[in-house]
């Protein structure tokens, strides 16, 4: 018999931690001397005010949709992928490839093409750490951090010796050429008398996530391989026994990860800056942790966790514009998120599951 | 004598560099001797970094600012205790948390505090660490005897004695704790009874618990002896290595930490020839930028990502494999 009804495990359980998160972001804010209330307000119209913030927020949600679809699948054969930011980084070079090297007719093609370059590259990222995991039982977690690190070393050396254009100081390739600039939401949604999202970065990659979300979906509960990964992530022991290899998992699963990470380029290096700078990714590798906890390593709950932190990054920028507040804001209450809905989960489920017992036992 | 005075200037700044390195180094190994897995060595380290620059510019005391520091890093060491031990949960996920926090907390605390864009005031006079002159030591004071830079005095010195005032002597106080912290640390974990159990803890808690002893309590300990040196580490950088705090000032050595102590196989001398090695890294790195081998160029970068690619060729097994203590990263349920 379970100890508690599922819905309280998907439901109540993330909704409580984001709730003891939020309480104590409040406090952080009165602390430093600022209103909480008055923030949220900013932050709400700063970011769900006008198609304009919409069109921040879903930006940024696109970014975290992948990083955190790559940490769940991930999640699933009980591999904790810490490599997002260093698989997205290269993910981005793989766009930068595609796009500067071919000569596409239309962007449509060139998305298909810089999809595949940037899942590629990082599947490509994260396939030695797999591999080390597997086959000599090296530690997934430090070897994927190392990776960052190595990940940011190789990026700088290409942006500043290989692929930076004759000339300029920036450690950045040159612009992509116009045919690969992907539609805007302001190309397509606005009318000639009504121009919605204007100026702002979302762009059609938004639809690419959530075709992943689907996909990650079928994979994991409607296939036989997502079956054997999450068989493998429940009982290594059960799964070899039911034929199933740890090896073969353990490297396809994060060479999906890997992919999901690197496809997050198509947004930030293809839809936004439309071209590869250093630190393009941001950070948002390790957001997908965040989202991946918060979201139970659902697609669902992943969407929502990154729309909420969508509107957590785009309403951090207003904070910071309009109040005393410094973005780094943000940076804690994902902290805070991290720690209630990961680390400490059973502080919030061990008196929630004494409860509904004890429910039960009244009941009965 | 000028390669020689270059070589030794290198290698004094390798001592220096690798100081924080080594001190959360050790910190790493108590922790994870006692099966606490800590990736949070750089969050550790960056709060305490702040909150010694910010009580020492306040206090203009930098005893005050060490003991603020050492106090910051260990409320996040209790954190990882509690989120760890108590509540049994994922150690790397509240590592990672933990890095957040401080990365956050620190800028958003300097903001509030000092308001000069997350970074505190300037430290000067009592507000830092001074160096440690040994006797006969070629110093400043010769320099204002003489009325002579020091840096002519010490191309005119023998090399015994240069490598005497250059290389020994003229650090801050830190680093020689630090260095003196290894063979304490080999003692307390390989001589004293404390050090049998808190690695029996990390290897098999349950015959430590059979044996009466506690698990928790030891595991906190270490944790908490984790926190001090974390603070330390985090003190030198704002306070000996550099005058002040700024934004993110750990940059990574949380994690070149973590690497060493991976590349030293969880032992104490090794750790400190591994935290030599990065920081001679780190110092040539800094010096030349890209070195030109008679043709072959090695670029920066290849100097900046050599202690992962190590770390990760060490885990690999490719040179001795690096096994960590069994019981590492397991929370210890008394009754299964």
């Amino acid at each position: 018999m379970e100890k508690m009804p599922k819905w309280a495990d998907v439901v109540l359980i993330p909704v409580i931690s984001l709730l003891l998160a939020t309480i104590l972001s409040a406090i952080v804010i009165l602390a430093i001397g600022e209103d909480p209330i008055e923030a949220v307000n900013l932050m709400v119209t700063g970011a769900l005010g006008s198609t304009y913030g919409w069109g921040y927020t879903l930006y940024y949600a696109t970014n975290f949709i992948f990083t955190g679809l790559a940490v769940a699948v991930a999640f699933h054969a009980r591999l904790f992928n810490i490599g997002g930011e260093g698989q997205a980084m290269l993910g981005g070079l793989g766009v930068a490839m595609v796009c500067l090297y071919v000569d596409w007719p239309h962007w449509s093609i060139a998305l298909i093409a810089a999809a595949l370059g940037a899942a590629l590259f990082g599947a490509a990222w994260a396939a030695i750490p797999a591999y080390l995991q597997a086959k000599r039982g090296s530690h997934i977690v430090i070897t994927t951090i190392m990776f960052n690190f190595i990940a940011a070393a190789f990026l700088n050396y290409m942006l500043v010796n290989v692929m930076r254009p004759q000339g300029s100081q920036d450690p950045a390739t040159a612009r992509f050429p116009e045919a690969v600039h992907l539609p805007t939401f302001q190309s397509m949604f606005s009318s000639a008398e009504n121009i919605v999202f204007r100026g702002a970065p979302a762009n059609i990659s938004f639809f690419v996530a959530l075709l992943a979300c689907v996909a990650v979906w079928a994979l994991i509960w409607r296939t036989r391989l997502g079956y054997e990964i999450r068989a493998y992530g429940h009982s290594e022991t059960g799964a070899v026994y039911a034929g199933i290899s740890p090896v073969r998992i353990t490297i396809v699963a994060m060479l999906i990860s890997g992919a999901l990470a690197g496809l997050m380029a198509i947004n930030n290096v293809m839809g936004e800056a439309e071209r590869l700078v250093l630190n393009s990714t941001e950070g948002a590798g390790f957001i997908g942790i965040a989202v991946a906890l918060m979201g139970r390593s659902h697609p669902f709950g992943v969407f929502l966790a990154a729309i909420l932190f969508g509107f957590l990054y785009q309403g951090g920028a207003e904070l910071a514009l309009w109040t005393s507040i410094p973005r780094e804001l943000i940076v804690v209450i994902q902290a805070l998120v991290i720690l209630f809905t990961g680390a400490l989960d059973n502080m919030v489920r061990m008196p929630l599951e004494k409860l509904f017992l004890a429910l039960r036992k009244g009941s009965a | 004598m000028d390669i020689f005075l270059t070589l030794i200037q290198v290698l004094d700044s390798t001592i220096r560099l690798a100081t924080p390195l080594l001190l959360a180094c050790l910190a790493g190994l108590y922790s994870e001797r006692a099966g606490i897995f800590d990736i949070g060595l750089e969050g550790k380290m960056l709060m305490a970094a702040f909150f010694s620059a910010a009580v020492a510019a306040v206090t203009g005391s930098v005893w005050l600012g060490l003991l603020a520091g050492i106090a910051a890093s260990l409320v996040l060491s209790a954190l990882h205790g509690f989120a760890s031990i108590t509540f049994r949960g994922n150690q790397l996920i509240s590592g990672v948390a933990i890095n957040f926090l401080a990365s956050g907390m620190t800028v958003l605390i300097a903001q509030s505090w000092f308001k000069q864009g997350g970074r505190t005031p300037s430290l000067f006079g009592q507000g830092r660490f001074e160096s440690a002159e040994f006797p006969y030591a070629i110093g400043p004071e010769d320099a204002e005897l003489t009325g002579r830079p020091v840096s002519e005095l010490m191309s005119e010195a023998n090399v015994p004695h240069l490598v005497y005032s250059e290389l020994l002597s003229g650090h801050s106080i830190l680093v020689y704790v630090a260095f003196l912290m290894v063979p304490l640390t080999w003692w307390i974990l390989f001589r004293t009874r404390f050090g049998l159990r808190l690695r029996a803890v990390g290897e098999n808690p349950a015959a430590v618990d059979t044996a009466g002893v506690s698990v928790v309590g030891l595991r906190y300990a270490a944790v908490a002896i984790c926190g001090i040196l974390c603070g330390i580490a985090g003190a030198y950088l704002a306070t000996a290595l550099q005058a002040g705090f700024v934004k993110e000032m750990t940059a990574g050595r949380g994690f070149i930490a973590l690497a060493a102590l991976i590349f030293a196989k969880w032992r104490p001398w090794h750790a400190m020839g591994a935290c030599l090695l990065f920081g001679l890294l780190q110092a040539v790195a800094l010096r030349f930028q890209n070195i030109d081998l008679g043709g072959v160029v090695i670029p920066v970068q290849v100097m900046d990502a050599l202690p992962y690619i190590l770390t990760v060729v060490i885990l690999a097994g490719f040179v001795g494999k690096a096994i960590p203590p069994r019981a590492g990263g397991e929370p210890y349920v008394k009754e299964r």
